[in-house]
């Protein structure tokens, strides 16, 4: 079965491919794809046409007058009303700065994390520390949402116990615009940064174990041996964490939903949240159907930028 | 001598606490769960109580609870099921075969983790609405397969690439047709894979809020997620209900993400880290 085998037929050249079996034409592999694909296009790619359609259209269910006018087609109409509407952009707005708030935060401290996790030293502990970064990941959303909800409860959280150690005043912090949005992001921190620190020791573990012995030799400074042989290693997967967390804010409901519905005002109201407001709640299904294709557009956009600067890196 | 002992401790000490945060939301729940109301609300919170199993006493005596649960795992179990039934001829395809586009599809297939729950959420129900398929599981079911269907292409690609093709050269000298190759060859031998991503599809479609929220509105169809948000409406909340709720909800899938804890970042990062 090596290179060595003598019987012709045992290497067949790729342009040659034995047709006379079957299974062995030109269409196998569409055949092989063409469930998950057409699986994919009807779940995936219709509901997003059904989209458009609905976006240029009067589309609000609770409305009588629309249902006996079959919908009227309004043009551009939703997407005027969603560009001039405010509370759009500010729900923008406010979603890119959850994401350069809790980026840079996940980055640093999953940084420590992954190099606490490489050094050697306390192989017990490493190792249940390196396990027990699963269970943020792997926690509901929603349960996240709900364990936030108890901790910074005003009355008996225990963040207000923890504030009080530290000799700070408690505080109401769902109750209040800052100390929800300081809440929702200590629950995405604690959520995502063993994800952005396992990466990062991902990168660590690549580093070819001679080179990194040879640089400890020749310098004592962590910062020398971080910047010039461990951080190239972990390039990819920084810009992996970039890409992904930014699609992920984009999406980020759940836990929100949960502990704050947006609120208290519009503190919390990420784009998610503000979407789901206008098409479940508002039910003015065709701007909060415009405003989703307008949020697809924009992860379409910023995944391509990110892909693009991705793949130069790693030709 | 002294200096590196510092730093040996400081090492010890830094583990402690990464240790301590990552652990405590899930200590606190759980510990909660296990409360009466009174200490409950005591404030400030105590650490030391006796602890009481009336909580899940009264989820468990409440058909809405084990309904809940049973629900999501009728759901999560099928639309797993189904991804691996859809997604793994199209890994195998996408791992053995060489045609024009093939990158740009697996792209594609990829890429299908990047859109927003919301964006799809409001067609969906509206289609599943005019089809009566609103208030189903099966709706469920279908509209998972969008993150499921990506993560099973992922990884199951990487794994049947793995697979040495002298297997596959002996089995076609002996008459088997590339179905039986898939079948006979590809499967089994990439059951790891298929069985970690199996485990993926599980854990994102059991712990799914959003569409399991708008597209189910019968009490008796709602998911475990769903239920436990709904307890938090009223004036005063139930929190060892609740905490008790999610314990169930977070105990079985944290078992099993630990059971594959190993691949669980290569499965979350879906081959961008490559």
């Amino acid at each position: 079965m090596t290179a060595t085998a003598v019987d012709p037929e045992a290497k067949p050249a790729p342009s040659a491919s034995p047709r006379h079996h079957p299974g062995y034409g030109r269409w196998t592999p569409f055949l092989f794809l063409a469930p998950a694909v057409l699986a994919l296009l009807a779940i995936g790619i219709y509901p997003t046409i059904f989209a458009v359609v609905t976006s240029f259209r009067r589309y609000n269910i609770t409305r009588r007058a629309d249902q006996l006018d079959g919908f009227p087609f309004v043009g551009l109409d939703n997407y005027l009303s969603v560009l001039r509407d405010q509370s759009f952009w500010d729900s923008l707005l406010l979603t890119g700065k959850f994401y350069l708030t809790v980026v840079p935060l996940q980055i640093v401290l999953g940084l420590l994390i992954a190099l606490m996790l490489h050094k050697p030293g306390w192989g017990f502990l490493r190792a249940i520390t390196r396990v027990s970064l699963v269970v943020p990941l792997a926690t509901t959303y929603a349960v996240v949402g709900l364990i936030g909800r108890l901790i910074f409860n005003r009355d008996f959280g225990v963040a207000n116990q923890f504030m009080d150690w530290l000799g700070i005043a408690s505080s109401d912090w769902l109750g209040n615009p800052t100390g929800a949005f300081v809440a929702i992001v200590v629950m995405d921190v604690w959520q995502w940064t063993p994800f952005v620190a396992l990466i990062f020791l991902a990168g660590l573990s690549m580093v070819p174990v001679e080179i990194e012995e040879a640089a400890r030799l020749e310098t004592k400074s962590h910062w020398a041996l971080l910047r010039h042989v461990q951080l190239p290693y972990m390039l990819p997967g920084l810009t992996a964490v970039l890409i992904l967390r930014s699609a992920d804010v984009l999406k980020l409901f759940d836990m929100v939903f949960v502990m704050t519905r947006g609120g208290p005002g519009a503190a919390t109201d990420l784009i998610s949240i503000y979407v789901q407001r206008t098409g479940f709640k508002v039910f003015d299904l065709g701007v909060a159907s415009a405003q989703a294709i307008l949020l697809l557009v924009l992860t379409i956009v910023l995944s391509r930028i990110y892909i693009r600067i991705f793949y130069r890196e790693i030709e | 001598m002294s200096h590196s002992r510092l730093g040996s401790a400081l090492h010890a000490l830094g583990l402690l606490i990464v240790l301590a945060v990552a652990l405590f939301p899930f200590y606190w729940m759980v510990t909660s769960s296990l409360k009466d109301q009174t200490e409950l609300l005591a404030s400030p919170p105590h650490w030391l109580f006796v602890p009481t199993l009336a909580n899940y006493e009264d989820i468990f005596a409440d058909t809405k609870v084990t309904t809940a649960v049973l629900n999501s795992l009728i759901v999560a179990s099928s639309t797993t099921v189904l991804s691996i039934l859809l997604g793994t001829p199209a890994a195998y395809a996408l791992a053995r075969f060489e045609f024009r586009g093939k990158a740009d599809l697996w792209f594609w297939f990829i890429s299908n983790r990047m859109i927003s729950p919301i964006v799809l959420a409001l067609p969906v129900y509206l289609l599943s609405r005019q089809v009566g398929l609103l208030n189903t599981h099966a709706v469920l079911v279908l509209i998972y397969l969008t993150f499921n269907l990506p993560i099973v292409v992922w990884i199951c690609t990487d794994q049947f690439r793995s697979i040495p093709r002298d297997l596959e050269q002996s089995a076609r000298l002996e008459g088997a047709n590339q179905f039986d190759i898939f079948w006979r060859i590809y499967l089994p031998l990439g059951l790891p894979g298929v069985a970690v991503s199996a485990i993926f599809a599980f854990i994102f479609s059991w712990n799914e809020l959003l569409y399991a929220l708008v597209l189910i509105t019968s009490q008796g169809l709602k998911t475990a997620p769903v239920v436990a948000t709904n307890f938090m409406s009223g004036y005063e909340l139930p929190w060892g209900k609740i905490m008790a709720t999610g314990t169930v909800i977070v105990l079985p899938v944290t078992v099993f993400a630990l059971l594959v804890s190993r691949h669980m970042v290569r499965g979350l990062t879906m081959g961008a880290t490559k």
